[in-house]
């Protein structure tokens, strides 16, 4: 089990990256540049403020599953 | 237990849900009169205006929140549950009943505004701290084999407090006169919410600190830099994002698609009246209501993990044929029309300014009951052509429907009711309002804040590319969200740490 959490690990790095490309081509830019104020603000929210947080956690926890800190001998932690 | 000990845990339960369940009150009543509220503070035709009504309705729910979580958060580690979830209660009654004092735009001009969305910052600040504590407080209190049913009386309270906000409203309206209600009587729900705080805070005043935490403090083991242990040590850290990548945001997006999503499919996508869709979701949110605390007992039975997993696996397998299901239900292609039912009638109106629209009513009657409606509105000086449909469904159909939102109500229940003593016990007593207090808001606000905008993008995208299902599409978010929380879950969390005197 703690090689499947750790190999994981690689995928929610990846999912990371995906959801940080995406979030800005399909979400974040095209409201941002729509001209509507409502989209303006709500695009604004989703490239400086949300997907920091979503794609920043998605990182580093994808970090830490690579380097076994989720591992069952460390929960205990 | 003895007596004293179990009526003494009941005053704790009541007056912490109390609380909690006027905060959620005093949140619901600016959405729900949102309508009125941008006519008297945010007048469309004024930019500046229109641009304070969009910061008030997306910074409340998703920036705001979790820094609130961050502050109180920090300030329930350092002083105390008790005293930390007092100002929460008192800051978002004092905002929501200053609220319903500020004059109109029309009589102070721009301070108008500039008040109302200071005000609803503060209510989305205080809500970010009160959950993490009354959570925290409760479950401080409660013993090992009853902290998750004593618990799921604090997830009751964001429900409930949708019901007294929709009934205060109600009432209110019922009582007034539709012009006393646009002048002056839409401030009374507002108003009354500081009689409720009122009535908590004598309640809350009396109570006492956490033991937990009080004996934490007599030994001197507080943490003195709660948000640098939480978030900057990487032994704590790694189970904050664990709490919100394995267990809340999917508990977030099944909570919005219970009990938020499925209200606006049944009014924008089925077109159902849209006092049918309050009054059906209002019935299957009471019947839906008591299973958090089914489910809050259960987890104390067989473990928190395990349910909220199985609330997760079968909203990810049923979401579809759900939709599918309440999609058909009242579709008018699936009907009988009534021959020689239909009706056409065509009028010209003439606005304020003169302009002048063509609307043209057309009214089907079904064999089964159902009424269809359809307004469609020409403004002749512009050509441009507005449709609205609407359906009045039959007995049988709203009882169909009730039962569908009752079941994504009950997934609501398996992934919501278990979760804060599920909170609780991830985190030690020095950091443990904090650290739980952050993943809850970040994967309410954020993941399940996102699901209108994201559902509506993924919806209107398949239906501009002829997608004969594009009524389902918005659902692969919630979905999509959800099993990726789910396989988190799974293999990562432990869920056997029942032990919070850590």
């Amino acid at each position: 089990m703690n090689l499947i959490k750790k190999l994981l690990g690689i995928v929610w790095l990846a999912l990371g990256v995906a959801v940080g490309y995406f979030g800005i081509t399909i979400l974040g830019i095209p409201k941002l540049s729509s001209g509507k104020q409502d989209d303006f603000v709500f695009g604004a929210i989703i490239c400086f403020i949300l997907l920091p947080i979503v794609v920043g956690g998605l990182l580093v926890f994808g970090k830490y599953a690579l380097q076994g800190e989720y591992d069952t001998a460390k929960e205990g932690d | 237990m003895p007596t004293d000990k179990k009526t003494s845990l009941v005053s704790i339960i009541g007056a912490s849900s109390v609380g909690t369940m006027i905060e959620w009150y005093d949140f619901y009543i600016f959405g729900s009169l949102a309508t009125i509220i941008s006519t008297k503070f945010f007048p469309q035709e004024n930019p500046t205006a229109a641009f304070l009504s969009t910061l008030a309705t997306f910074a409340a729910g998703f920036v705001v929140r979790p820094f609130g979580a961050l502050f109180f958060g920090r300030l329930g580690d350092l002083i105390g549950r008790k005293y930390t979830f007092m100002v929460t209660l008192v800051l978002m009654g004092g905002a929501t009943f200053l609220i319903g004092c500020i004059p109109s735009y029309e009589t102070i001009g721009f301070m108008a505004p500039v008040l109302v969305l200071l005000l609803r910052l503060l209510q989305g600040l205080a809500l970010g701290g009160e959950y993490g504590g009354a959570a925290t407080y409760v479950a401080e209190h409660a013993p090992n084999n009853q902290r998750g049913f004593m618990t799921s009386w604090i997830q009751t309270t964001a429900t409930v407090g949708l019901f007294v906000s929709l009934l205060v409203i109600m009432g209110t309206r019922a009582a007034l006169s539709v012009e006393d209600f646009e002048r002056w009587g839409w401030r009374v729900p507002f108003w009354v919410s500081i009689l409720m705080v009122l009535i908590s805070y004598l309640i809350r005043k009396n109570m006492h600190e956490s033991p937990v935490f009080a004996k934490a403090k007599a030994e001197g083991k507080t943490s003195t830099n709660p948000l640098k242990e939480s978030f900057g040590n990487k032994l704590n850290f790694k189970f904050v994002l664990l709490a919100l990548f394995g267990a809340v945001m999917g508990q977030g997006v099944i909570w919005y698609t219970g009990q938020f999503y499925a209200m606006s499919f049944l009014e924008k996508t089925m077109n159902i009246n849209k006092e049918q869709v309050d009054s059906l979701m209002f019935i299957a949110l009471i019947l839906g209501t008591p299973f958090f605390l089914v489910f809050g007992w259960l987890s104390d039975k067989i473990g928190r993990k395990w349910i909220m997993m199985a609330g997760m696996l079968i909203a990810i397998i049923s979401y579809r044929p759900i939709y599918e299901k309440m999609y058909q239900t009242t579709l008018v292609g699936n009907k009988t029309e009534i021959h020689g039912s239909s009706n056409t009638l065509a009028i010209l109106k003439k606005g304020k300014d003169q302009h002048a629209d063509s609307i043209i009513t057309t009214t089907k009657n079904y064999t089964d009951g159902t009424q269809y409606t359809e307004v469609k509105k020409v403004d002749l000086n512009t050509q441009l052509t507005t449709t609205k449909i609407t359906i009045d469904i039959n007995k049988s159909d709203r009882k169909m429907l009730i039962w569908l939102v009752f079941v994504q109500v009950l997934f609501v229940t398996m992934v919501y009711g278990p979760i804060a003593a599920f909170l609780v016990e991830m985190f030690p007593t020095k950091i443990r309002y904090t650290s739980m207090s952050l993943p809850y808001h970040i994967g309410n606000g954020v993941f399940g804040g996102l699901l209108p905008a994201v559902a509506t993008y993924l919806a209107s995208n398949a239906k501009s590319n002829g997608d004969a299902q594009w009524y389902l599409e918005g659902l692969w978010y919630p979905i999509a969200v959800a099993a990726v929380c789910l396989l988190i879950g799974v293999i990562y969390i432990n869920g056997r740490d029942k032990e919070i005197t850590d």
